[in-house]
């Protein structure tokens, strides 16, 4: 654990860092890729097998159109040059949780061939990832650890599978060695896997969550003296799945392999894991002649034909890409790109969108999900999506303000309720009573008595410095327990003092 | 009983001709066969598995059906009973690949053509014996037993789908279902004096075969006669969507063709000796049944020409790198897991998930399954997939093309389907080439996709049945039922009847008493 | 030209999972080499540019439509497992990663 590090700073002033990325997502087909078996997150275990997935002799494998299609639309997405003939292929090796212990992938003949994608990064920077390929595989079962500490595979007696996700349908997609990334290589590596995610969900084609694993990567970073220099060896670090624990995989990695260097130590060809808990990256398997995957066509699969005709009617049916429709709803918005940054950090612009689509303006909509609603998250350590609070409900909200039925505080009192699982917006402020006092008699009497137990502030108001105009309104507020609308508060005291 | 042992030597089309006429219900027969199973076994060996009770159950389901008018539109064999070779899974019964390693496994789904037999009423007898996933040319790599050919019981009844041919020539069926990957219908079929067809690759739908190459299998019929295996073929036949080798077109019109060909008049038919098929290595008594059998045809019109396949002699290489690449990788599924056998490493090995699998792996496979399976696994690795496998690839082109070229020529091509007649048990075992040199007739077809098929052209020196081979283009499988059929009607004109009733039957003169 | 050394099988039969006898080996090393010597004819025929046939009928995968159907019971699933416990089957210790 107490591997020795260099400060990162040093590190890539004196290294040249390569790395590249092989992510998994999962497809959100109905079933699977090869057989007819549905698809649910969190089914009870072994019920969504058919023979075919469940791996028994004398079952065959028969391709998904859907799957085919979402992958060439991702390609599309990436710039990939697709095939118009492309293999499935067998991986070969041993596993308890692969069903026919070899994994059905295609290797020298992928669907999608060489792209890239530009990912824009934080300040305004744009960053051109070369894409490899993006071929399409199936996934592995769920080995649950059990007898051993925290369900970990060290010490586990023995283990329990479910075969449940076996055969559900990943794309993996394999950028080349990234160059010239240098000290911003874990930001550009974030960057990217945002818009992968981004475009992703804005195709439709996976659920994109990394916590439920429908998103995972592999990490292969080396470094070299400089650009010139030939590649250095590289680790690999497997299944990281958190953007942060990407970023964070290469910063220690970086950091790592420079200390090693530095001493004129070799780096080992090796597998190694991100562990979130002590922040590092550990060692695992060494990479040796083990891993010969005999890959070899899968003779249970004839080669897939994609016409030129099919390829064009997926293209008809692309949506907007993410960073377009990021440029388009900032025009629309009238949003700075920094307040559009913001925005997108806090992964919000679904939200903020389909507020403002259920009534809300703009800028109240940024507000609410930025301000209030991002600490909420924030101190439950959930997303926003997850908070139980609809863009609807953030809409009646600003309607109510709009209205001038609720005032900022109680505006937030109300979204409270609403987190609370009070009920909707209007629910919790029939329930709790919240109005803004409106009524000119009451509020008038509330500023008379004000203004008459702060006769020095009264004064200061009557020659034209409205600077204690606060200290006023505030006094009206305690009087009616907050639930004075200020606006109104103003117009009354200007009325009095000039009257 | 006299009648049973009369009923059970009838062809499928005589028992189907019967049934339609009511003068026998699908129950006779299966109890008739059920009787000479029950009588022949203890000789012969050919089931590891009689499903009795659930033969009679769909027997009486289809006689009910009949009854009531309600089989209308079946396949002509509808309530003639078969029986199916243990390399096919059947729902609800036990399917071994007569390997340890799937000892007691019940199938919880039917193989595609499991469910066209279901519904075409056709009742399944029991599950035949082979060698071990389809491995060897004898049968006696079978884990459980050694079956014998009904012509000789000392002598083997040839493999893998030795049970399913030695039940249909000792009268046990009159039909069953085998599955050929470089010769396992039809060198059987030559041994035992019965009919074997491998149609063409993607006729009949693999789905629930158990994989041995999947590039190479095809299930096709067992019978004692041509028209017999036709009619079968026509009931199993066709596109199937869970099969993605499957080829998308309907079943040619085979018993017709097996009908025209009865009447014996070949005039206008091409057909290609094969050059390289013949000659050394090919036993004198095989040769000269082979010889007078294409004399019959050219007496029945058909033009015969030699045609040269250069790449032929290259054939069995390729196969033999093919085979086992595919056979290491449909294999690893058996590790222990799922279903089957699992045996735990013995004390002082880690216990864990790896040692389990290859101990269990190494209890439950035999000797030829592990050898094809470390040859498989050698010729796939990194080192060597150029040099062996891809270029195993490429023979198979070039046999292909060598097909494409005679088959310019002619119609169909022939040639024995076996270098020799059956031989004593244990006399190739411990030399695994001498016993792959069998299939050197009946691989090239398996590498090329084309269909073909053996019958019996009688019997050699020895008293042992012969078989001849015809091989048709792809897709064209009626090209070869029709010749087939004419020669099969000479030679038993010559005979004076079927070649079985040169066979001694004790087991039905048992009965008899 | 492909010939089997005695580790060389040992390191077949890993990658295999077969747990194989010395004898077992010893009696493989001498098959597999003849059979290693006739199937090596295959480098005598094809030249380089011969394209290789992985399936003998050229046919393009028919991609089946996204419909679930009916899946196997938990119980069928399970019905051959050597061991099971709670709906799922049993592994023993599995180590490593792969």
């Amino acid at each position: 654990m107490a591997e020795k590090l260099l400060k990162y700073a040093d590190a890539v002033a004196k290294y040249d860092p390569v790395f590249g990325l092989e992510t998994h997502v999962e497809l959100s087909t109905n079933t699977k890729l090869f057989c007819p078996a549905h698809i649910e997150f969190g089914g009870e275990p072994n019920t969504q097998l058919t023979p075919v997935s469940l791996g028994l002799p004398g079952s065959l494998p028969v391709v998904n159109q859907t799957a085919i299609d979402y992958a060439i639309k991702l390609g599309l997405a990436l710039h990939c040059d697709i095939a118009e003939w492309s293999q499935f292929a067998r991986k070969n090796y041993f596993y308890p949780d692969m069903p026919r212990d070899y994994q059905i992938s295609q290797f020298d003949k992928p669907l999608n061939g060489e792209g890239y994608l530009d990912v824009e990064l934080e300040d305004g920077t744009v960053f051109r990832v070369p894409i490899e390929r993006a071929h399409v595989e199936d996934d592995a079962g769920k080995n649950t650890h059990v007898g051993g500490a925290d369900g970990r595979i060290e010490g586990a007696d023995h283990s329990l599978v479910d075969y449940n996700r076996a055969g559900v349908p990943l794309i993996e997609i394999v950028t080349k060695p990234i160059e010239g990334a240098g000290d911003r290589a874990p930001e550009i590596a974030g960057a990217y896997m945002r818009a992968i995610r981004d475009i992703v969900r804005a195709l439709g084609i996976s659920h994109a969550r990394m916590e439920q694993g429908n998103m995972r990567a592999d990490v292969n970073i080396s470094l070299r003296k400089g650009s010139d220099a030939p590649l250095g060896t590289r680790s690999e670090t497997k299944n990281v799945n958190s953007f942060r624990g990407i970023e964070k995989t290469l910063q220690y990695e970086i950091r790592r392999q420079a200390a090693i260097l530095d001493e004129g130590g070799e780096i080992l060809q090796e597998t190694r894991h991100w562990d979130e808990a002590s922040q590092s990256t550990a060692g695992g398997r060494v990479k040796s002649d083990a891993d010969d995957y005999r890959y070899f066509p899968d003779p249970d699969l004839v080669m897939v034909h994609v016409t030129k005709e099919h390829i064009e009617e997926l293209k008809a049916q692309m949506p907007e890409m993410p960073h377009e429709r990021q440029k388009r709803l900032q025009k629309e918005w009238g949003f700075s790109d920094i307040e559009l940054r913001d925005v997108l950090n806090a992964d919000a612009l679904d939200l903020v969108e389909a507020t403002v689509a259920a009534g809300a303006s703009a800028a109240g909509a940024r507000k609410w999900w930025l301000g209030e609603l991002s600490r909420e998250a924030n101190a439950q350590s959930v997303s926003l999506e997850e908070l139980p609070i609809s863009p609807e409900d953030v809409a009646q909200v600003e309607q109510l303000i709009a209205d001038g039925k609720l005032n900022d505080k109680l505006a937030k009192q109300t979204v409270s309720g609403v987190l609370a699982g009070e009920g909707k917006p209007q629910e919790v402020v029939a329930k709790h009573g919240y109005e803004v006092v409106s009524d000119d008699g009451a509020l008038a009497a509330a500023v008379d008595q004000a203004l008459a137990d702060n006769p020095d502030i009264a004064e200061k108001l009557k020659s034209g410095n409205m600077k204690p105009m606060g200290a006023i309104i505030g006094a009206v507020m305690k009087a009616t327990r907050g639930q004075a609308d200020a606006k109104a508060v103003t117009k009354l005291v200007m009325e009095k003092i000039k009257g | 009983m006299s009648q049973a042992t009369e009923l059970v030597k009838l062809t499928a089309a005589q028992m189907a001709a019967k049934i339609k006429a009511k003068e026998v219900s699908s129950r006779e027969l299966v109890d008739a066969e059920l009787d000479v199973i029950e009588s022949a076994e203890p000789s012969i060996e050919a089931f590891l598995h009689v499903s009795a009770d659930e033969a009679r159950a769909q027997a009486d389901a289809f006689d009910a059906k009949l009854a009531k008018g309600e089989a209308e539109g079946l396949p002509e064999l509808a309530g003639v009973p078969i029986a199916i070779k243990d390399m096919i899974v059947t729902k609800g019964i036990p399917t071994t690949a007569a390997s340890k390693i799937l000892e007691g496994w019940v199938p919880p789904y039917d193989a595609t053509v499991i469910e066209k037999l279901k519904a075409a009423g056709m009742p399944l007898l029991g599950k035949t014996n082979l060698d071990e996933f389809a491995q060897g040319s004898s049968t006696e790599h079978s884990a459980y037993q050694l079956t014998h050919n009904p012509w000789d019981t000392e002598r083997v009844p040839g493999g893998s789908g030795g049970g399913s041919a030695s039940a249909v020539a000792a009268f046990e069926s009159p039909l069953a279902l085998g599955t050929d990957t470089g010769g396992s219908i039809r060198q059987p079929g030559a041994l035992t004096g019965t009919v074997g067809v491998k149609p063409t690759y993607g006729g009949v739908s693999r789905f629930g075969a158990i994989a041995m190459a999947s590039s190479l299998d095809q299930i096709g019929p067992v019978s004692r006669t041509v028209l017999d295996a036709a009619l079968l073929q026509e009931v199993i036949g066709g596109h199937d969507k869970r099969d993605s080798t499957s080829i998308p077109m309907d079943v040619p019109a085979l018993a017709a063709a097996a009908r025209q060909g009865a009447k014996r008049d070949l005039k206008g038919v091409k057909v290609g000796l094969v050059k390289e098929l013949a000659g050394e290595g090919f036993q004198p008594g095989v040769e000269a049944r082979f010889n007078e059998a294409v004399k019959l045809l050219e007496g029945m019109g058909a033009e015969v020409v030699e045609v040269s396949c250069p790449r032929f002699p290259y054939a069995l290489a390729a196969y033999y790198i093919i085979m086992p690449s595919e056979v290491s990788s449909n294999l690893a599924r058996y590790d222990g897991m799922r279903y089957g056998l699992r045996v735990m490493p013995p004390a002082g090995v880690p216990q864990t998930a790896a040692n389990m699998m290859s101990y269990t792996r190494e209890a439950g496979f035999g000797d030829e399954v592990k050898r094809r399976i470390i040859l498989g696994t050698y010729a796939l690795s990194a080192g060597y997939y150029d040099a062996w496998y891809g270029k195993a690839q490429q023979v198979r082109t070039l046999i292909i093309e060598d097909f494409a070229k005679a088959f310019e020529q002619v119609d169909v091509l022939i040639s024995p389907t076996s270098p020799s007649t059956a031989f004593k048990f244990g006399e190739k075992m411990d030399d695994p080439l001498a016993m792959y040199v069998n299939d050197i007739a009946t691989i090239p077809a398996n590498l090329a996709g084309t269909p073909a098929m053996s019958i019996p052209a009688g019997l050699s020196d020895d008293g042992l049945p012969v078989g001849f081979q015809f091989i048709a283009p792809q897709k064209r499988d009626e090209l070869m039922y029709k010749p087939a059929a004419a020669l099969e009607a000479a030679l038993e004109e010559q005979w004076g009847g079927p070649i079985h009733q040169s066979l001694k039957t004790p087991w039905l003169e048992s009965l008899n008493k | 030209m492909p010939t089997f050394t005695r580790e060389e099988i040992e390191h077949l039969d890993d990658l295999a999972r077969i747990a194989l006898t010395d004898e077992e080996i010893t009696r493989l090393q001498g098959e597999l080499n003849v059979i290693a010597d006739s199937i090596n004819k295959v480098q005598e025929v094809a030249s380089d540019d011969v394209p290789p046939t992985a399936n003998p009928i050229p046919l393009e995968a028919y991609l089946r439509p996204d419909v679930a159907q009916t899946p196997l019971t938990q119980e069928e699933a399970l019905s051959g497992a050597p061991r099971a416990q709670a709906g799922m089957f049993v592994a023993p210790q599995i180590l490593g990663e792969e």
